[in-house]
């Protein structure tokens, strides 16, 4: 028998509402492209502040509205289910160019009608030079616009193509004082202003921005008044009538004014969730924490008598539903990165308050059941973990864990608090931390922390090495000598350094080139007015208005890369079982496994060279036949490919970080500091620190696809280790070993976010024994310092089966990295990756 | 020449073992055992010397010396884990009394340092094994596996008396003790010899437990891995009602009854 609390039963409605939205693929709509293209040909003359509050009231007072079936909170951001709308003031040119593949791509395909298209076409021209990602590329120096885009050491990509997001606002200011309340603080900001300070023009400009965004907010919230008022006129069924006319006078008051209960408190909180991710195409747009701010409503109306906890379940529920209604359409290179429509809404529950009290309450639980009810992606569920947990939330925490869909990550407070009370935060905002995104931790409502900036692919600058900074012919890293002149591990070493160095640097050109190109053209006024202090700073968040600014650009290879300098000291410099010569031409023929893309190329015509040059002649039949041999490794003599194998088993046979060796992991962690110590020397363009993250989210199977093969053995083109884990398949003493291993890096430097994902099998959890032993599993692991961990529980027959049978599986939720998708909306190449994750458990 | 240079000889360490005892345990694997089970699943545990297996393709070797001072870094890496769990170390085999000195060391090193201890074990040893050992075990998991002593000496090698004697010696002398019957069919499959079992481990002091280990063939590749036959060939695992017939002639016995370890 399991005593597991807050167990309650799941409404009928619940599963209505999600086969509804689950019916058909998600589409593209138009609307807000083409209403966001009709403000702006009509403001041009306007301040940009202003022009943007104009556009973003004008696509509120227009854009189509719906109530869905069934539902009992009121507000979608497109009128199809999980459809999403298009951005065009930050990029458009990929869409265009998708648009007849986008249905048909294998990650995150949409739907887009014939006359979306057509509409979209008309508007796309005004925006020729206009966008943020024009400026931004304009704003980069031109040598870091070239790895950024030929190159794949890094990735800005998703900053430069959208939105930001990667916020938390203030919901409680929302939900406890409504907008009218923010209106007035922004005048009251403005009667403070004297004529004669410098800088009236912004402040006078962005509080006006302030006030015109959140009178929209209000008039939108009442057009969904009148709507429900229709509806419920048209409604025979009466208890949908009275749901009807409930939504219609909650939207009457919130998020205008403060809500006077629960209900009104989730209409309220979701007009802000969703009204964020209108203004601006950024994800990770993360409700926090939820289970604080809405607590005091529900225990009013709990201790009134007037809701049952069943009730507010079932509000609860709803809205984790109509989280997976939002939507987003990426290109089709960052859809691989971020696969599974993932928009990372973070919800984080438990923890401590700002008082260093345990801040559970019955909401952490109910959350957690929630997600237990409703079994899909969103919300990116998280639980805070400290020494004063409650045994019973944990256990609740795992009964989640043990259903397979990923959720919850797990977080860790005794290194998150002390590591962001390093950067800069106070105590109590510290103790009071959410998590954004995937794993990202900040002080809602005071930051903008810019988290996952970049993806920093640390597996690149080793190829640099090896070729003295070039690649793809090209001379894009400084000058470290020839290779195989290096006498000593530690000069090798200090080239990679080197190397590493100068692409972080080039890294940071391309995010501060970003940066300054959305403070320059899409500042946020309805965003900015829910984070301090905008408001009395009177400037926006991206022009530097909140407390805490960050830039948080994520590492990751680290297994990969301290494996193969471990290989390179044992086998080259130490041993000197195998030259480096010999090393150095292993990686380049890919350990005889044959060759894709420009290696492949360039090998063909090198080959080809040679054969004319000692003057025979070839035909294209030949030069085919020629590029085959290379794909395939065939070129090679059998003597060299048996070589090649060798060097493969020795490398095999070296210590590997993830199995608890000391030595192994100790070197792992100095590894970490190479890209860790590198980043956070620098300053962003708002005047605030860059902080690394060690994670991959998912872009380490397409940046792997990039990436040459490594001395650790790892064969060109394939995946690179995910997250902080070891390299996949070469953790073999389990759990306990691995977690033992991460704990070893300095977690606490890594102030953006570090990722570890363990895999096992449901046996593992199963019963209250098994339960608590999880639980001890993680507790063990926090207890060394670790800051994250979460878990795929799935067997690796299913996910096989999965594979072959996707009609049979289309719920089937797995964790992918810092968030949780269906499995078989991932590209066939991420699936294999999940699968080849080690099994833990017995 | 401390308890850390005591010598052993032992064949696998398994971390994270969450179905054999209290909480997250490290299981040590010593070689050697006396009796030879025709079930057993671990039958490169049975010889004491060093032996070639197959696995997979590819040749292993089964065995490796060690000293406490050896293993005791990697028992003492998952201290957190046994900390948080109330887990701790087990000894298995083989059968850890066949090495009496080395089991204690570890047994004594691991108390040292505050790390609960368990043993499984056959309980066949000579009576000064039990009182060398046995004060250093917190927690004992025992077979019985048949009362029948013909029986016992035909599937096991071994006659069942001095294992029946050392059972109640073991449960005066333990803290804590469960008693564990691999369910074999052919061998003690029948709701008569299931109930002369649990009958017998009602009447030992502090057994309170136990545990119906059902029969599998997972071990069965490792016999031919090791060019040896398998005897148990063409035995089906039991059927479900069959376990839940046996689990319900162990309850009568008043103890408390669990299928799988």
């Amino acid at each position: 028998m399991e005593n597991i609390k807050f167990c309650i039963e799941k409404s009928a409605r619940i599963g209505k509402l999600i086969e509804a939205m689950y019916e058909k693929l998600p589409e593209i709509e138009a609307d807000r492209g083409v209403l966001v293209t009709e403000s702006y040909k009509a403001t041009e003359g306007l301040p940009l502040i202003k022009r943007r509050s104009a556009a973003f009231a004008h696509i509120l007072r227009n854009i189509p509205i719906v109530i869905r079936e069934n539902e009992l909170i009121a507000g979608s951001t497109t009128v199809t289910p999980r459809g999403c709308q298009v951005f065009p003031e930050y990029s458009y040119e990929w869409l265009e160019a998708e648009f007849d593949t986008v249905a048909t791509r294998e990650a995150d395909p949409f739907y887009i009608s014939e006359e979306t298209k057509q509409r979209l076409r008309e508007v796309y021209p005004y925006w020729k030079g206009k966008t943020v990602s024009d400026l931004a590329k304009a704003n980069m120096a031109p040598e870091a616009y070239d790895v950024f885009m030929n190159h794949g050491i890094f990735t800005v990509g998703n900053y430069f193509y959208n939105g930001i997001g990667h916020v938390c606002v203030q919901y409680d200011k929302v939900i406890n004082y409504g907008y009218e309340a923010i209106i007035n603080e922004a005048k009251a900001e403005l009667a403070k202003l004297n004529f004669g300070d410098g800088d009236y023009v912004t402040r006078k400009n962005f509080l006006d921005a302030v006030i015109e965004s959140c009178e929209a907010v209000i008039e939108y919230a009442h057009r969904y008044s009148l709507l429900a008022t229709e509806l419920a006129q048209k409604e025979h069924d009466m208890g949908r009538k009275l749901e009807l006319i409930r939504i219609a006078n909650a939207c009457a008051h919130v998020p205008e004014k403060g809500a006077r209960n629960f209900f009104e408190a989730c209409q309220s909180f979701w007009f802000v969730q969703m009204l964020l991710q209108v203004e601006s195409s950024g994800h990770s747009i993360s409700p926090g924490r939820f289970d604080q701010y809405m607590y005091p409503f529900y225990k009013k109306d709990i201790d009134d008598g007037v809701m049952s906890i069943e009730e507010a379940q079932e509000l609860i529920d709803n809205i984790w539903v109509k989280l997976n209604d939002i939507n987003k359409v990426r290109d089709a290179a960052s859809a691989e990165g971020f696969a599974g429509y993932g928009l990372f809404q973070n919800l984080i529950v438990g923890g401590q308050d700002e008082y260093g009290m345990d801040a559970t309450n019955d909401l952490s639980y109910m959350c957690i059941e929630a997600s237990i009810h409703v079994s899909l992606p969103q919300p990116s569920l998280s639980i805070r973990v400290w020494n004063g947990s409650p045994k019973s939330l944990l256990i609740k925490a795992a009964s989640l864990t043990r259903l397979g869909t990923g959720v919850p990550a797990y977080y860790n407070d005794e290194v998150i608090i002390p590591s962001i009370m390093a950067r800069g935060l106070t105590l109590e905002d510290a103790r009071d931390y959410c998590i954004i995104g995937c794993v990202e931790p900040q002080k809602a409502g005071k930051t903008d922390g810019w988290h996952d900036a970049a993806f920093f692919n640390m597996c690149r600058p080793l190829e640099l090495v090896f070729s003295n900074g070039y690649d793809k012919g090209k001379k894009i890293g400084p000058d470290t000598g020839d290779v195989l002149e290096m006498k000593t591990f530690e000069e090798f070493y200090d080239a990679y350094k080197k190397q590493e160095a100068y692409m972080i640097s080039l890294m940071v050109n391309a995010d501060n080139a970003v940066d300054a190109a959305h403070a320059m053209r899409c500042p946020l006024p309805f965003q900015s007015c829910m984070v301090d202090d905008c408001i009395s700073r009177g400037k926006s968040l991206q022009e530097g208005g909140a407390i805490y600014n960050f830039t948080g650009p994520q590492g990751f290879g680290i297994a990969n890369m301290t494996d193969a300098l471990i290989a390179v000291r044992e086998l080259v410099f130490e041993k000197k079982l195998v030259s480096m010569a010999e090393l150095k031409e292993a990686l380049e023929h890919n350990y005889g496994k044959g060759l894709r893309g420009y290696d492949a190329e360039k090998l063909t015509t090198e080959i080809a060279q040679k054969i004319v040059e000692s003057g025979n002649s070839l035909t294209e039949g030949d030069i085919k036949e020629i590029y085959r041999e290379v794909t395939t490794g065939e070129y090679l003599t059998a003597s060299t490919k048996k070589r090649y194998d060798e060097i493969l088993e020795l490398i095999a046979g070296l210590p590997k970080y993830g199995n608890d060796i000391r030595e192994a992991d100790l070197f792992a962690r100095d590894v970490a500091y190479t890209y860790t110590k590198e980043v956070e020397k620098y300053k962003n363009y708002r005047g605030g620190q860059y902080q690394a993250g060690l994670y991959p989210v998912s872009a380490n199977v397409p940046l792997g696809a990039q990436t040459g093969a490594t001395p650790d053995g790892r064969l060109a083109y394939t995946p690179i280790a995910d997250g902080v884990g070891p390299v996949s398949g070469s953790d073999r003493r389990g759990p306990t070993a691995t977690a033992n291993s991460v704990a070893k890096l300095d977690h606490g430097i890594a102030s953006n976010g570090t990722l570890l994902n363990q895999k096992f099998h449901p046996s593992a959890l199963a019963g209250m024994a098994g339960l608590e032993k999880f639980v001890s599993l993680i507790r063990g692991y926090f207890d060394q310092k670790g800051m994250h961990v979460q878990f795929n529980v799935v067997n690796r027959e299913t996910l096989l089966d999965a594979q072959k049978h996707p009609e049979n599986y289309k719920n089937l939720v797995v964790r992918v990295a810092g968030y949780s998708a269906l499995f078989t909306t991932l590209s066939r190449s991420l699936q294999d990756d999940i699968i080849n994750r080690t099994e833990q458990g017995f | 020449m401390g308890i850390l240079d005591t010598q052993g000889r032992i064949f696998d360490i398994q971390r994270f073992s969450i179905h054999d005892g209290p909480g997250i345990r490290t299981i040590i694997f010593l070689k050697g055992c006396a009796l030879r089970c025709r079930w057993c699943c671990n039958p490169e545990s049975q010889e004491f010397k060093i032996q070639e297996m197959e696995r997979a393709g590819k040749k292993e070797i089964i065995g490796r010396d060690v000293t406490v001072r050896d293993i005791m870094d990697e028992i003492e890496s998952d201290s957190p884990y046994y900390d948080r769990s109330g887990g701790g170390v087990t000894l298995s085999g083989g059968e850890a009394l066949c090495q009496p000195e080395f089991a204690a060391a570890i047994l004594k090193a691991c108390h040292d340092r505050g790390i609960n201890t368990a043993i499984e074990t056959t309980g066949y040893a000579k009576r000064e094994v039990l009182e060398k050992v046995i004060p250093h075990v917190d927690y004992v998991l025992m077979d019985i596996k048949h009362m029948n002593g013909e029986k016992h000496k035909e599937f096991t090698g071994r006659d069942n008396a001095l294992i029946l004697e050392n059972a109640k010696y073991i449960a005066e002398m333990a803290n804590d003790m469960t008693v564990r019957v691999p369910v074999i069919p052919t061998f003690n499959d029948t709701v008569e010899e299931i109930r002369a079992i649990a009958k017998f481990a009602a009447k030992l002091p502090k057994v309170m437990h136990l545990h119906l280990l059902p029969y599998h063939r997972l071990g069965r590749d490792k016999y031919t891995g090791l060019g040896r036959g398998y005897a148990l060939d063409g035995i089906e695992p039991l059927p479900q009602e069959k376990i839940n017939t046996l689990y319900e002639a162990a309850c009568e016995s008043g103890l408390i009854v669990q299928i799988g370890g």
